[in-house]
């Protein structure tokens, strides 16, 4: 088991390494003349008006906080789901109620406008 | 039949082995089969994604009517090498306003979702890198990494469109994600398993796809837009945001998010065939041979898709999202859930 998630830790360093070695390769390879226009923004041509690093729309964060409960949801559902067979009626009920909750708080964040885009 | 069948499985065998022999210990012996698999991969995810780029401009052109590239070598295809060499030598510029420790790293760290992803998939029987147990979660919690090399790179730049760009994808990615993990739960409530191979295995009788039609339309929905493809790119969209996260990138840097591009969806189509299209299961020829012809066909599917829709705009893309496709995969889980009790309990209470 361990051996297992040690292989994904060799994966994860080793594309890295890749990313990396292809971007070094090039480096030895390309021609590198920069001058002051070639390095600004782009930004169609215009000079280039003040920063991109800017306040966020708050939509984007409305819709991350409803995706955030029902991503902690599937990671109560996925090994329910898995037992699901041996559990029986037991789970259908648990099933009912876990959804009817979930679909309430849906319901209220569809009421509320959070899933609006403005 | 059985030799060919197992090919590339006796190859891994026969490395294990030598590495063995030569006395390693057990621990530096998986070590050793660790840099294995990641040279496998990372030739599976080079090579597929320099032939599917190819393949789509291609196709493009059939649909559009015209030859696509057909100048260099036999009908073109040595197009996507001349690319190759043409994207190494090319200026990398980096602009004066970046961020440049973050632009820098982006591209690095695009292809570790990629690759970490390709390692549970089952490329044939008995060819999966590490077959997890938990398969299905670790490719959801892998691939939903993606997100944030993307944001690194429009964050990185310090441009306009980069960032409105990277902002589009993380929210129409976070969005998505939602349906596709739960078009992945009604298979696992049949089949009682997060293990890839066993939900292989457990297509022997029937595809999901014939007893989960709407999950597989979810997935593949689901699966264009996680991808960031037409006709839902709208994290690119050229028409108002130039290159979209993309902008500020050249050389090989942009070669690399263009490269991970084409194998993220390489691997949607991997999983969409393993988990609703029987996987490597087929007659007469070798297993991995017919997980490459279902996962060709059905990523030409997704190429077809792109060049038939036009792309639609960002407030239909959120309410489609939200508004039918998270609720229409609840109840599909719903309801397979009650089919899969009525299944094995019948209807008596």
């Amino acid at each position: 088991m361990l051996t297992q998630y040690s292989i994904v830790g060799i994966l994860f360093l080793g594309a890295m390494a890749f990313g990396a070695f292809t971007i070094i390769l090039s480096r030895f390879l390309q021609s590198h003349r920069p001058y002051p226009a070639k390095l600004e923004t782009y930004e169609c041509g215009m000079e280039t008006q003040g920063t991109a690093w800017v306040q966020f729309k708050t939509s984007y964060f409305l819709y991350a906080l409803v995706f955030l409960i029902f991503d902690i949801e599937t990671i109560f559902l996925y090994p329910f789901a898995v037992k699901f067979q041996s559990l029986g009626l037991f789970a259908i009920i648990e099933m009912f109620i876990f959804f009817i909750i979930l679909i309430i708080g849906f319901w209220y964040a569809w009421k509320e406008g959070a899933l609006e885009w403005q | 039949m059985e030799f060919f069948n197992k090919i590339f499985v006796y190859i891994a065998q026969f490395i294990r082995e030598t590495l063995a022999a030569l006395g390693f210990t057990p621990v530096w012996v998986e070590m050793g089969m660790g840099t294995v698999y990641l040279v496998a991969i990372l030739g599976v995810c080079t090579l597929a994604a320099l032939f599917y780029v190819l393949w789509e401009r291609k196709l493009a052109g059939y649909i559009q009517y015209r030859p696509g590239p057909n100048r260099l070598g036999p009908n073109g295809w040595f197009q996507t090498v001349a690319d190759a060499i043409k994207l190494l030598t090319k200026e990398d510029i980096v602009p004066c306003g970046a961020d440049k420790a973050v632009h820098l790293l982006a591209p690095v760290f695009i292809f570790v979702p990629t690759v970490l992803a390709l390692a549970v998939v089952p490329f044939g029987e008995g060819m999966a890198a590490i077959d997890l147990d938990l398969g299905i979660f670790y490719l959801i919690a892998v691939t939903s990494l993606s997100t944030i090399p993307i944001f690194m790179g429009g964050w990185g730049s310090n441009n306009k469109y980069s960032l409105l760009g990277a902002m589009r994808a993380v929210a129409q990615m976070v969005s998505y994600e939602i349906p596709l993990v739960f078009s992945l739960l009604g298979v696992v409530l049949i089949t009682g398993t997060l293990q890839l191979q066993g939900i292989v295995e457990a297509q022997s009788k029937v595809w999901f796809v014939f007893l989960q039609p709407i999950a597989f339309l979810i997935f593949i929905i689901a699966a264009t837009a996680e991808t960031n493809r037409a006709p839902f790119d709208l994290p690119e969209g050229e028409s108002e945001l130039t290159a979209g996260i993309y902008t500020e990138y050249s050389g090989m840097k942009w070669a690399l998010f263009f490269l991970a591009e084409y194998c993220n969806l390489f691997i949607v189509s991997a999983i969409g065939v393993t988990v609703f299209l029987g996987g490597w299961q087929g007659p007469f020829l070798p297993s991995w041979v017919w997980f490459f012809i279902k996962t060709h066909l059905l990523f030409s599917f997704f190429i077809w898709i792109r060049w038939t829709f036009p792309r639609i705009r960002v407030d239909q893309l959120m309410n489609f999202g939200w508004k039918f496709l998270v609720p229409l995969s609840l109840a599909n889980v719903f309801i397979t859930g009650i089919g899969v009790y009525i299944y094995y309990n019948g209807l008596g209470w």
